[in-house]
Formats: C-alpha cells, structure tokens, sequence
C-alpha cells in the first residue's frame, strides 16, 4: 500500500466511522423513550448495529494511523471539527417520524454504498462492507415499513412524516459529494463513488415516499459540511453527552 | 399508530433446522409482518432461531380449564394405551 493510498484510506475509514457512530448514538437516544417495548428493543438493536459498524471502521482506522491511537481515541477524543460525518447522522432526534425518516434516508443510502463497498480492492474495507450490508437490509426493511406505516396512517401521523422529510431533505444532497480524496480512492477501485447512488437512491426514496401518499420535495435548498468539519451546533451537542465519561476519566477500566 | 390499539402475538421459534417451533413468548404489533420483525428482534437477538411463526393470540383455540375431568381424567384407568401395561416376550429385549 503506497503511503498516499494509506492516508486517503484512512481518513476514508474515519469518515464513514464517523457517520456510523454519529447516527448510531442518535438512535441509541431511543433506548428506554421508545413508543412501545418491542419498538423500543427493536431500535436497540439497530444503534448496536451501528455503533458496532463504527468500531470496525475506527479499528481500521488505528490500524492503519499506527501511531498508538485505539478505536476509543477516534471516538472519544476528537472534537467536533475533527468529526468528519454527513451532517443527516447528527440531525437530532426529533420525534419518531422524524428519526423513521432520517432512518430511511440513511438506510437507502447505506445500502447503495454497501452494495458496491464489497466489491472493494481492499479487503476489510470490503469485508465490513459485508458484514454491514446484511444488517442494512433488515433495517431499511424496518424503516420503510415504518415510513409507509405513519405518512399513510393518521392525519397526524402523516403531517409529522411529511414535516420530517421537508426538514432533511436539504440534508441528503452532501451524501453524493465528492472530495478529492474519496475521487482518488474510487479511482483505485477501493473507495465508492457516492456521485453515481444518487439517481437510484432518489428513485429508492421517491418511490417509498410516493407509496406512503407522502410528497416528494422539489426544493434544491441543500446544506453541505460534514465531510469537511463544518458541522451544525447539534455535533457539539452530542459530543458532549458521549464523551463526558472518557473525558472526564482517562483510561478508567471498569 | 396507537400502543393501545397494538394486537397481541404469540412467537413461535425453530432453534434449529429438524427441531420444532417451541413456543417462545408473546409480543404486541400491529400487525403480522411486523409481528415478525419484533419477534426478531426480542427472541433472537441470541441467535436462538433460524425460523419464526407468529400467529394472533386471540385466534389460538384453547382448552378451558373447567374442562380438566371430562377432558383428561377418563384416560387415568386406561393403562393398556401405554406400552409398558404389555408383557414383552423373552426374545424381545427393547421395544
């Protein structure tokens, strides 16, 4: 592995990390506040999905900086503007059809990515890749039910699902961008190039939107930074909560 | 979407191929597609199964207790419907 390929590679893993710890922590806010227990077990389940994902890529990530760093320093010891995740994962909670939502989006996404990660020249970026995709399945099975279930359920239900796709839909046009170094990896046939999903996720989305009798935006208001660190004041947020213990403790085992 | 609204399921879980359903527990969902999916996700997240049956509680036909000595106390002095009432002969040694 050429050094550039290696660095590229790394912040490569440490994005999409990022993006799996950030949304895996969102949806761990559910744990004990879910509309039902077996909902509420269920969602566990997913942020543990997610959360695990996270590690993978973070221990890849320590791997390859072979500089003494541990997956934990990746997550507990950046800040915001070292965070390198889409800015949908760390859009707040929100109520349950916002999170179904964002859920959705991000699980069309993960399953487009997913699909052309295993294929990648290198190989534990691939292996997680199938690991992932497995589980990525049973969640957009579950998010699309759920998305369907509440735009075509009640009066109310509907107005939330509509106001939460209104609401991140400007959040979804970053997930196609391309920097250089993601570009230079896609090249070598080891990263995925995001610019080519956006049709079939849009055609994806629009379709379970449209089955929902929910609206699918127009509007081309779109919000970009995650990747380059330029977060919204959520990240912060989040961060905090998440790290206060390691913080505050340094190397506490327990 | 109303919690209260929620039917009641009965799960049924395979552990392995070749064995039966067991009963496993009970759930609420909506319904039974998503009976399914919960059942998933609370009775093996342990990787206890490898097939699911959900089936609504309210349609399981059951046997009422009051019905105990009509149903099953006449059986008590019916020995010869087991095996072991019969005399196997000598050459026979497992049954």
């Amino acid at each position: 592995m050429t050094e550039n390929i290696k660095n590229a590679t790394l912040e490569y893993a440490t994005c999409l990390g990022d993006d799996a710890l950030v949304l895996g922590h969102r949806i761990s806010e559910w744990v004990s506040y879910g509309p039902f227990l077996e909902e509420d077990i269920a969602y566990s389940n997913v942020a543990l999905d997610y959360i695990g994902r996270a590690r993978l890529y973070y221990g890849y990530a320590a791997e390859l900086a072979n500089d003494g760093r541990s997956e934990d320093d990746f997550a507990y010891l950046r800040s915001d503007r070292d965070y390198r995740n889409l800015l949908l994962m760390e859009m707040p909670r929100g109520d349950f059809a916002y999170s179904q939502v964002r859920q959705l989006f991000a699980d069309v996404y993960a399953t487009l990515m997913l699909s052309q990660s295993v294929k990648s020249a290198d190989t534990t970026l691939a292996a997680i890749a199938a690991k992932g995709i497995k589980e990525t399945k049973y969640h957009l099975r579950r998010s699309r039910d759920w998305v369907l279930r509440l735009g075509d359920g009640t009066e109310e239900s509907h107005q939330r699902t509509q106001r939460a796709v209104d609401q991140l839909w400007g959040y979804t046009h970053e997930l196609f961008d391309m920097n250089s170094s993601e570009q230079y990896l896609a090249d070598h046939g080891i990263g995925v190039d995001v610019s080519t999903l956006q049709a079939p996720w849009h055609q994806m989305v629009s379709d379970i939107l449209t089955t929902a009798t929910l609206k699918v935006p127009d509007s081309s208001w779109a919000v970009r930074g995650g990747r380059t660190g330029y977060h919204t004041e959520n990240l912060g947020h989040l961060l905090t909560q998440m790290q206060i213990v390691h913080r505050s403790y340094p190397g506490c085992q327990w | 979407m109303n919690a209260e609204k929620l039917e009641l399921f009965e799960v049924f879980i395979r552990s392995k191929r070749g064995l039966d359903h067991k009963h496993a527990g009970s759930l609420h969902a909506e319904d039974h597609e998503q009976a399914l999916e919960y059942a998933r996700d609370c009775y093996t997240r342990r990787s206890e199964g490898v097939s699911i049956w959900v089936v609504k509680s309210k349609d399981i036909c059951a046997s009422q207790e009051d019905d105990a000595e009509s149903f099953y106390d006449p059986n008590d002095d019916k020995p010869y419907r087991h095996a072991t009432y019969y005399v196997l002969p000598d050459p026979v040694n497992n049954m």
